[in-house]
């Protein structure tokens, strides 16, 4: 009795400790952002200045669009991308298939500095050059073998007899995949697309790579900032995301249980 | 609703035969078991049927209509799998309605063809549930209503019921052959069970290694086995191996037995003769001679009462024979007593060894 009460109590702190580990840099910053000092200086006093100072800094704003539009278009791409090649993985069987599956693995593994040297030089070589172009190219290149990883492994769950099934009952191709195999490896699209969200949003060293001073995203345009000299704006811009995916991450879980329901 | 004819079909995977050149006509309303053991082809041959696979060479019609360049899709047959493969994302309802709805029909009549599908399989109050709701019997139900709501030319199941315990399994066999009658629809039945595919099809074919070994009604193959494979597979036999005589065979030992049914083979083949151990009669005293009734001494090595018959198992020349007997009050025979064993050559099929 007296042992259980006492490691209930310490899984208790652990679980405490484990969150304090992750979320206090990220509130400390939420807090400063709404401080009157620059220079992280207490007594803590209230004010939303510096949200108001985010508002005219035309470059940062500008930066988290274009973070935002790539972002949004890697996924968009990889998802369609990722989720078609995983059903042509899943469904048919072709020569090259074992080394064509093997071959996407690696580049979730390689760091993305040399990835990104390699793309640097790739872009130069064919033309492309920088850019948000380009840093897109980037993006998709990174994020793909993400959405097909998370994606197949949806799909070891489903059972092929229902695609035959629902064949047998008269569904052509189109109608197979749409009501019978996509409902069901949904929850790893969706979680395969918030990957790919993330892997783009986040990238710093490959957009770092491909971008030019007036085409740049948040991340690279931050570092930038930062290297000038340290504003609390930077706080407040990193505050609004923080809120919009934390958002974006609880609706997600909300509405798909990961792992699956029956 | 049509007939179904296999002609000389081969598939092979990679050097494995999984069929050989299977030929079979399924009649027009007819209930066909397919029956054979682990890795026979029994799959495989429906799955040509069905359209999933295709065969090397060979041809299949259904309603007289070649299917070879046909696909699934088009075929309009209905089948149903041995894990019931519902969708797990629909309900009831939607599961059954999906054959019409990706049709194309209109929602009304979609909706009454559902109910009176679900009606026929007794579930017409549970549309609104999820599969997983669902108990075995009750997935299955809706398996074979959702199979039969598009009124294919042919229904196809594979060991549908091998998921179920014995009581539901009986109780679905009925339901299953009531339902088959009902519609009057063309059926093939994949089973391993050979209690399944006797009472419940009115032909039956066996497969062994991808061949067909042999197909008829159940009686006909029940008391007219060509191979000593159909005898001990379909039901219990006792198996005698020798020399054709003419009339029979002779054992090593020198009996003659006497053979009333199968193959005439010519004398001094190698041969055996099957018999039933329903058929042989067991008594402890020498009775008549009859010289036209197959005799044999043994003795009683194991007794098993199971309430309705008993099964003796009589040693005789270091071969052990079942005899079954129905329980008629008569006293039981002891273990270790001497017997005298009795059956007509009727009863007795000659089998050309193979
Ligand atoms: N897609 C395939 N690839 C390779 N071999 C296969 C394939 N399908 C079937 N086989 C082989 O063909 C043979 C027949 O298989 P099949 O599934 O038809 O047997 P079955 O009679 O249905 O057996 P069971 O009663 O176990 O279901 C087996 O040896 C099997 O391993
Ligand atoms: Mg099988």
């Amino acid at each position: 009795m007296m042992t259980t009460r006492i490691l209930e109590w310490l899984g208790r702190i652990y679980v405490w400790l484990l969150l304090a580990f992750l979320y206090l840099p990220i509130i400390i910053m939420a807090l400063m952002s709404f401080n009157a000092s620059p220079f992280y200086q207490l007594p803590f006093e209230w004010t939303t200045d510096w949200y108001a100072s985010l508002w005219q800094n035309d470059q940062l704003i500008s930066a988290t669009w274009n973070s935002l539009k790539i972002a949004v278009i890697t996924t968009i791409i990889c998802v369609v991308l990722g989720t078609t090649a995983s059903l042509a993985l899943f469904r048919y069987e072709f020569r090259g298939k074992k080394l064509l599956q093997a071959l996407l693995f690696p580049p979730i593994a390689i760091p993305w500095l040399i990835t990104g040297t390699a793309m640097l030089i790739f872009f130069f070589g064919v033309g492309i050059g920088r850019g948000l172009f380009a840093i897109l190219l980037g993006h998709v290149a990174l994020a793909l073998p993400y959405v097909i990883v998370v994606v197949s492994a949806r799909l070891q769950t489903f059972a092929p007899e229902l695609e035959e099934a629902a064949r047998s009952l008269g569904a052509n191709q189109w109608q197979v995949t749409n009501r019978v195999t996509l409902p069901w490896i949904m929850p790893g699209v969706i979680a395969g697309g918030l990957f790919a969200f993330a892997v783009s949003f986040d990238q710093f060293v490959v957009s770092y790579f491909l971008s030019t001073p007036g085409q740049t995203t948040l991340p690279v345009e931050i570092y930038a900032a930062i290297r000038k000299g340290f504003t609390p704006e930077i706080n407040a811009v990193s505050t609004i995301i923080i809120v919009v995916s934390m958002a974006l991450m609880l609706l997600t879980a909300r509405f798909f249980k990961f792992g699956g329901e029956k | 609703m049509a007939g179904v004819t296999v002609s000389n079909v081969s598939r092979s995977f990679g050097a494995h035969k999984a069929l050989d050149d299977v030929s079979i006509d399924f009649a027009d309303g007819g209930f066909y078991a397919l029956l054979g053991p682990s890795g026979s082809g029994k799959t495989t041959l429906l799955r040509q049927i069905a359209g999933f696979d295709f065969p090397d060479t060979g041809r299949i019609s259904i309603g007289g209509e070649s299917v070879e360049r046909v696909p699934v899709e088009k075929r309009r047959i209905g089948m149903v799998f041995q894990n019931y493969a519902l969708f797990p994302n629909m309900s009831v309802a939607d599961n059954v309605a999906f054959g019409l709805s990706v049709r194309g029909e209109a929602k009304t009549v979609i909706a009454t063809e559902v109910q009176r599908a679900l009606d026929l399989v007794q579930l017409g109050k549970l549309g609104g549930r999820k599969p997983h709701q669902l108990s075995g019997g009750q997935r299955q139900r809706v398996a074979l209503a959702r199979a039969i709501v598009t009124k294919p030319r042919v229904l196809l199941l594979d060991e549908p019921l091998g998921a179920l315990d014995k009581a539901l399994r009986v109780d679905m066999q009925i339901e299953l052959k009531r339902i088959q009658r009902e519609i009057g629809i063309t059926t093939i039945f994949v089973t391993h069970d050979q209690e399944e595919a006797l009472t419940m099809s009115d032909r039956i074919g066996i497969l062994r290694d991808g061949r067909l070994v042999q197909e008829g009604p159940p009686e006909e193959i029940y008391d007219r086995p060509k191979s000593e494979f159909a005898a001990t597979f379909l039901g219990d036999a006792n198996i005698f191996r020798g020399d054709a005589t003419g009339n029979g065979i002779r054992l090593a030992d020198g009996t003659a037995i006497a053979a009333g049914v199968g193959d005439r083979l010519a004398a001094g083949a190698k041969a055996s003769c099957a018999v039933r151990p329903e058929r042989i009669r067991i008594a402890t005293d020498a009775g008549t001679t009859d010289s036209n009734i197959n005799t044999l001494k043994g003795q009683v090595s194991k007794r098993i009462f199971a309430g309705n018959n008993s099964t003796y198992f009589v040693d005789r020349a270091g071969q052990t024979l079942k005899v079954i007997v129905q329980n008629t009050g008569a006293d039981l025979l002891a273990e270790g007593q001497d017997v005298v064993l009795r059956w007509s050559p009727e009863s007795t099929v000659l089998i050309a060894a193979g």
